[in-house]
């Protein structure tokens, strides 16, 4: 159900750029209007997502500790999977964020007969990190319709990506692993029944809109090939906010306006994992606590409890007659 | 009770397929006997001063919550939301992305859809999105979100009481997404409108009361203590004493009542008692501190401060220089990670522990002032402090359960291993896939270790039992060595059910096995049994 929803809201998006562009010829909307208000409340959006999470406070050091605490010299300490100095935490989420880490220890339960077994299964780690670094990838190459003269660093990139020289202009690899990983995330939410099960269509939408993205660059790079210069010409006018609608193809629009959605979409969605996973507490605190003190939250009180002399007083008789010590100075400070 | 399935039967039961409906309807979830505990009873919830105290029972129809439990529970999650960034992320940043699926050890035993932990999180994400967000207003069900109804309380409290708060998932999550955070976020808001359990929340008032979870009065211990004295005195001939409240002491011990309570908990306390004799330590327990466990974790984390609190206010009256923890799993998540920020600064007499055998200086508990009995032990075995004659269990071939908490939440692993090395010579672990920080819960952690519970213990045991089952297999192994109380009581249920010819044991009880005593050495009384006063060697036995 989710994903024919998210399918159906995809091709809307279509439509309603083909009728606003190319029917209605509102391009001057679809070419500046929403590009614009798109990257704003993108900005807006996330900013404010991550003063809200700051906000909030992280009473407790709640590290979710995957290797050796540091303890007695002679035993050796896992300074990546339970970081103790903020640097090895550093380290432990740049690894987070750059590798995976976590994912890539994933493994697959299975039930054979009555044993359990549990065997690597990296296809998840695989399929995802290939999805986000082809993004990546391909969100830098586009840095040449937004810098002139184009720096060197995204040239070479570029070049890179097209080393193979396959078909004119070039094919980028970049496009076919996107492609390949977006397809492989999609049908592992079908075709596996757990997690159809968990899967909403919120799960769907942004892969859909990714398609989307992804399809209309590609068709518009080598099928409905469109006026480069002018959509240089363009995106310098976004750059130095003297922005002037293009006249190429409907394609063009239908890419644009999927970037706008997803950068809309982004601050509201799960998207924001992207800036979350730096405010995990499990993950980007040191595994110190016992050596350093952390003050508590200011909405922390200490508890009140049952003193010493309270209890004592309570359980005199049963102390006395067992020979345990009366605390006298319970009686002094009266 | 629940009638309990055979083992065969159980496995056979388990479909890890989920059903056709969709979850979000799928409510409320049919209460089953021996997936549920018994809720807390109404005298209870009145003596410890926790709302709605009555009688009723999670098979009625009507669980007669507050008439406005809506915004009590709603008014709780914002004010939670606004205290815990753990619990705002991690409503906020989870991608479905399904690596925790399989993880979960009542998930692995059940094969229920709503025990993976991603939804188990998302049982309260959607009320989150529904209540709270302009996205789930707006959008519902295709945003994830539905609406706060008693349906929905019916199944919170069916599944945050199915779940240990073993943070297994939270390792392999690649946001670092911990389910116990949203577990504990939603038994909190549970006990606002007085849906709890008994197992958790008695122990809790006796806590409070008393001084410990089994409810022992001051001299009942003494007593307890003696005849463990007495009990080392068969094994050993040593007259020991146990210090109680002895001020000045060097070191204040403490340790979850589970193991001066049971078998086979009792035989690592008399580990402890042996091993201090041995070392002619300056020590004291107390009986009004006299529970290192913390069922208050389990319940919320003001009740969890309000038990912890008390140890710092002995060790403060007894003046010591620092603590000693004993072996638990959930007492050592409290010691490591909450104690100091909740219940502290550690009062001033309490100084960097230091051992007064070895002058090993604990630098990493320089804080707290209070480290785990095996970190002190394994420094003393470092040191050579220690004669162990480690064939003294020759009967016994070990291996280690990594306790969910020391494990996750603490980083936990060598210590203990290095004791079991040296007072053992047949030591064989787990598969690594089963161990360690991927170690799996005993199924009846977080104060769900209690009888009715039964299926549901036997079925998220099934991973751990089914991985001492290959070493037994394997390695003929027959003692499962753990370093938590919670174990000591549950895996002895769990290995009779699973793999019944395997017993289960603390490590101190097997370093008091193997150590030698210098009256041992000159030959004047040689060891001829256990701590459970079984021959040491059986052979010799028949032959006599």
């Amino acid at each position: 159900m989710g994903a024919v929803f998210a399918l159906v809201t995809v091709l809307a998006f279509v439509i309603v750029v083909y009728v606003g562009v190319g029917v209605a010829g509102l391009k001057s909307l679809f070419g500046i209007v929403v590009p614009y208000a798109a990257f704003l409340v993108f900005l807006i959006g996330m900013v404010y997502r991550m003063i809200d999470w700051a906000k909030v406070p992280v009473p407790f050091r709640i590290v979710t500790t995957c290797g050796q605490q540091k303890s007695l010299r002679w035993i050796k300490r896992s300074r990546l999977e339970s970081p103790y100095t903020n640097f090895e935490v550093v380290l432990r989420m740049l690894l987070e964020v750059f590798a995976f880490r976590s994912l890539f220890r994933n493994l697959k339960a299975e039930l054979k007969g009555p044993n359990l077994v549990y065997g690597s299964y990296k296809w998840l780690w695989l399929g995802a990190i290939a999805f986000h670094y082809a993004f990546f990838t391909i969100l830098l190459r586009h840095l040449r319709f937004f810098t002139y003269p184009v720096p060197e660093s995204i040239q070479i990139i570029d070049q890179i990506d097209s080393f193979f020289h396959i078909g004119l202009p070039h094919l980028y690899m970049t496009d076919v692993v996107i492609l390949a990983a977006l397809t492989f995330l999609f049908l592992r939410r079908l075709a596996d029944p757990r997690l159809r099960y968990i899967s909403l269509a919120s799960d769907y939408l942004p892969l859909f809109m990714i398609y989307g993205l992804v399809i209309s660059g590609v068709l518009m790079r080598h099928f409905f090939k469109v006026d480069v210069t002018q959509v240089k010409e363009f995106t310098m006018g976004l750059v130095h906010f003297k922005p002037k609608a293009p006249d190429v193809g409907v394609i063009f629009y239908i890419h644009l306006f999927f970037i706008s959605a997803l950068m809309a979409y982004f601050p509201f969605s799960k998207l924001v994992h992207m800036v979350g996973v730096f405010f995990s507490p499990t993950r980007n605190l040191a595994n110190n606590s016992r050596a350093v003190r952390h003050e508590p939250a200011p909405w922390w009180k200490k508890p009140k409890f049952k003193t010493y002399c309270e209890w004592q007083e309570e359980f005199k008789e049963q102390l006395i007659e067992s020979g345990q010590p009366i605390d006298e100075d319970c009686y002094k400070k009266k | 009770m629940a009638k309990l399935p055979k083992p065969d039967e159980l496995i056979k039961s388990i479909d890890w397929t989920p059903p056709e409906k969709d979850w979000m309807d799928d409510v409320p979830p049919e209460i089953k006997p021996g997936r549920f505990c018994y809720p807390a009873k109404k005298n209870i919830l009145e003596e410890i001063g926790f709302p709605n105290p009555r009688d009723w029972s999670p098979l009625d129809d009507d669980w007669k919550l507050p008439p406005n439990f809506r915004e009590i529970i709603i008014e709780g999650m914002k004010d939670r939301l606004s205290k815990y960034r753990s619990f705002k992320v991690f409503m906020d940043i989870c991608v479905r992305c399904g690596a925790c699926a399989d993880k979960c050890h009542y998930f692995l035993g059940s094969g229920d859809p709503k025990n993976m932990p991603v939804l188990r999180a998302e049982l309260i994400r959607s009320i989150y999105k529904g209540e709270l967000t302009w996205q789930g207003k707006l959008f519902g069900k295709l945003a994830g979100a539905r609406k706060l109804t008693e349906d929905i309380i019916k199944e919170w409290f069916y599944y945050y009481y199915q779940c240990s708060e073993c943070r297994r998932c939270s390792v392999f999550c690649p946001y670092g997404i911990d389910t116990c955070e949203v577990t504990m976020m939603g038994r909190e808001l549970l006990h606002l409108v007085g849906c709890n359990i008994n197992w958790i929340l008695e122990p809790v008032r006796n806590c409070f009361k008393i001084g410990n979870h089994i409810g022992i009065p001051p001299h009942t211990i003494k007593e307890i203590l003696e005849y463990l004295c007495w009990d080392i005195e068969e094994v050993t001939g040593l007259k020991l004493e146990v210090p109680i409240n002895k001020k000045g002491a060097e070191i204040l011990f403490v340790t979850p009542s589970g193991d001066y309570f049971a078998e086979p908990g009792i035989y690592t306390m008399m580990g402890y008692i042996l091993l201090f004799h041995y070392l002619d330590l300056d020590w004291t327990m107390s009986t009004y501190a006299s529970e290192g466990g913390n069922f208050g974790l389990f319940t919320s984390h003001e009740a969890m401060a309000k038990i912890n609190a008390k140890i710092y206010h002995e060790a403060e009256r007894l003046k010591v220089k620092f603590i000693i923890g004993g072996e638990c799993g959930h007492m050592w998540r409290v010691k490591h990670q909450y104690m100091d920020t909740a219940t502290g600064p550690a009062p001033k007499n309490l100084e960097t522990p230091k051992s007064p055998i070895t002058g090993t200086v604990f630098e990493h508990a320089k804080s707290t002032k209070m480290i785990h009995v095996c970190e002190f032990t394994a420094d003393l075995i470092a040191h050579g402090k220690l004669e162990l004659d480690p064939s003294r269990n020759d009967n016994y071939v070990v291996t280690f359960h990594d306790s969910c908490n020391p494990s996750r939440g603490m980083g936990f692993f060598e210590e203990p291993r290095y004791i079991l090395k040296h007072v053992c010579n047949n030591f064989y672990d787990m598969p690594e896939n089963t161990i360690r920080e991927k170690t799996f819960c005993c199924g009846s952690g977080s104060g769900l270790n209690t009888d009715e519970f039964m299926e549901m213990r036997m079925r998220g045991g099934l991973p751990r039992a089914n991985a001492v089952q290959y070493v037994r297999d394997k390695h003929n192994v027959n003692m499962l060595a753990c370093i938590c109380a919670i174990d000591r009581a549950a895996l002895p249920t769990l290995m009779n059910y699973w793999v019944p010819d395997v017993q289960v044991c603390g490590v101190h009880e097997l370093l008091a096995n193997a150590l030698v005593l210098p009256h041992e050495k000159t030959g004047e009384r040689p060891r001829t049994l256990n701590m459970r006063q079984e021959p040491l060697k059986p052979e010799e036995e028949e032959n006599a």
